[in-house]
């Protein structure tokens, strides 16, 4: 999708394999599951943590990248 | 007696499913699963002490659950390190690669079995990875490869592309039948009659990808929300595949603010939908989307969402997904997509 032109934030847990296959624009998430969810937040907050990654999201594809780049959210990666 | 342990998923250990995805390392002792048919393929001189198995979702999630199931192994002190095969199952494939790479770091001599398209294959550091069929219905003919690479690690011998390894072999220092201008000439030669392949070198599989240009003013712009996360609608109208999709499908979201639990859901194959399932915003942020095209963050949202099931899918088919959805957005005037993987 990147390659045709359109900007692109991928949000997924498996950030080394994102950046393997060469997504320029990363943003890590917190599970496998639930990519844009955290389970064990209660709902207002899993609402917030979604926003976050989302506003990133938009954050991402405003951004000139030339390589894979990963987008962090803060206080959002606790995996590998 | 070379003493090997062995280690697998959750289901191939009969704990179950994706509902078991989240399981914490167990060690259990002797062969489990298919580890008694490969016990009987590695014969008498290599014996199945103790198989360690753990949860997809628990050991590809943290680098924490690596070294937990290092420890395990480490229990039996064995010789030999055996994980899979994993065929396409990613995570499975990435747990395989990872526990391989660390008990090698550690001095245990391991080998990971996995089909060549798993994206574990280059996350195995300095173990060998050998080839497994796509599926665990190709378990039979699979576990016959990896005994006997096993029985060729074990015996400290090199293991070969033709023996079914994965991959660059690790670099060893050889004497040449011939001078490297001899064979630089020859692949010069080789190149030159049209051998675009031939190389003594490969080259590590990282793909190039320009990127987009960056979208100047979000708050302007169409974007589009995509998946592989295999959410449809109840009922899944369309058919989507839950595994090894060959089709993506598109979904109207005129009108829709909200996904709600009881109109969809996820088909997807290779991970346990329950939290999808209870709020398909965990796979689609379609509300939050909406919030920000309500504030003017974003210019608009598309007016569908496009979706496929990444599960054991082949590159060139997620490959041609990626070129048909972006001539799809194209089309739409969608400057930007939010995909979320799974």
């Amino acid at each position: 999708m990147e390659r045709a032109g359109i900007a692109t934030a991928l949000l997924c847990n498996l950030v080394s394999i994102a950046e393997r296959v060469g997504a320029p624009r990363i943003v890590a998430t917190r599970g496998i599951p639930y990519p844009t969810g955290d389970p064990s937040l209660g709902p207002a907050q899993e609402r917030a943590w979604r926003r976050k990654l989302v506003e990133r999201a938009l954050e991402a594809v405003a951004t000139p990248v030339s390589s894979p780049t990963i987008f962090e959210v803060n206080g959002g990666k606790d995996n590998a | 007696m070379t003493k090997v342990v062995h280690y697998i998923n959750q289901f191939f250990a009969g704990i179950g499913g994706e509902d078991a995805a989240g399981s914490s390392p167990v060690r259990v002792e002797g062969a489990v699963g298919p580890g008694r048919r490969l016990q009987q393929l590695l014969g008498d001189e290599l014996e199945i002490v103790a198989t360690v198995h753990c949860g997809d979702d628990y050991a590809s999630g943290s680098s924490d659950a690596i070294e937990e199931i290092l420890a395990l192994i480490r229990q039996d002190d064995p010789d030999l390190l055996i994980a899979g095969p994993s065929f396409t199952s990613g995570r499975y494939g990435l747990a395989c690669a990872r526990v391989a790479a660390a008990a090698t770091q550690d001095g245990i001599t391991s080998l990971a079995a996995m089909h060549e398209e798993n994206p574990g294959v280059d996350e195995a550091g300095g173990a060998p990875v050998v080839r497994s069929g796509v599926a665990a219905r190709e378990m039979g003919p699979s576990l016959e490869t990896l005994a006997a690479a096993a029985a060729i690690v074990a015996s400290g011998e090199p293991l070969t592309n033709e023996q079914g390894r994965l991959g660059r072999p690790r670099r060893q220092v050889v004497r040449a039948d011939r001078s490297a201008a001899a064979r630089a000439v020859d692949l010069a030669l080789a190149r030159l009659g049209g051998d675009l392949e031939a190389t003594e070198v490969p080259l590590p599989r990282f793909e190039q990808v320009t990127p987009a240009a960056p979208v100047d003013d979000v708050g302007q712009a169409v974007v589009a929300l995509v998946t592989e996360g295999a959410l449809v609608p109840e009922g899944n109208p369309g058919r989507l595949e839950s595994a090894r999709a060959t089709r993506w499908l598109r979904y109207s979201l005129d009108g829709v603010e909200i996904l709600a639990p009881d109109q969809y859901g996820s088909v997807h194959g290779g991970f346990s939908t329950v939290w999808a399932n209870e709020d398909p915003h965990r796979i689609v942020p379609l509300d939050i989307a909406r919030e920000l095209e309500a504030e003017g963050a974003i210019g608009r949202l598309h007016g569908e969402y496009l979706v496929t099931a990444g599960n054991g899918t082949s590159v060139a088919n997620a490959r041609r997904f990626g070129i048909e959805w972006a001539a799809d957005l194209r089309r739409s005037e969608v400057r930007a997509a939010i995909l979320t993987s799974t």
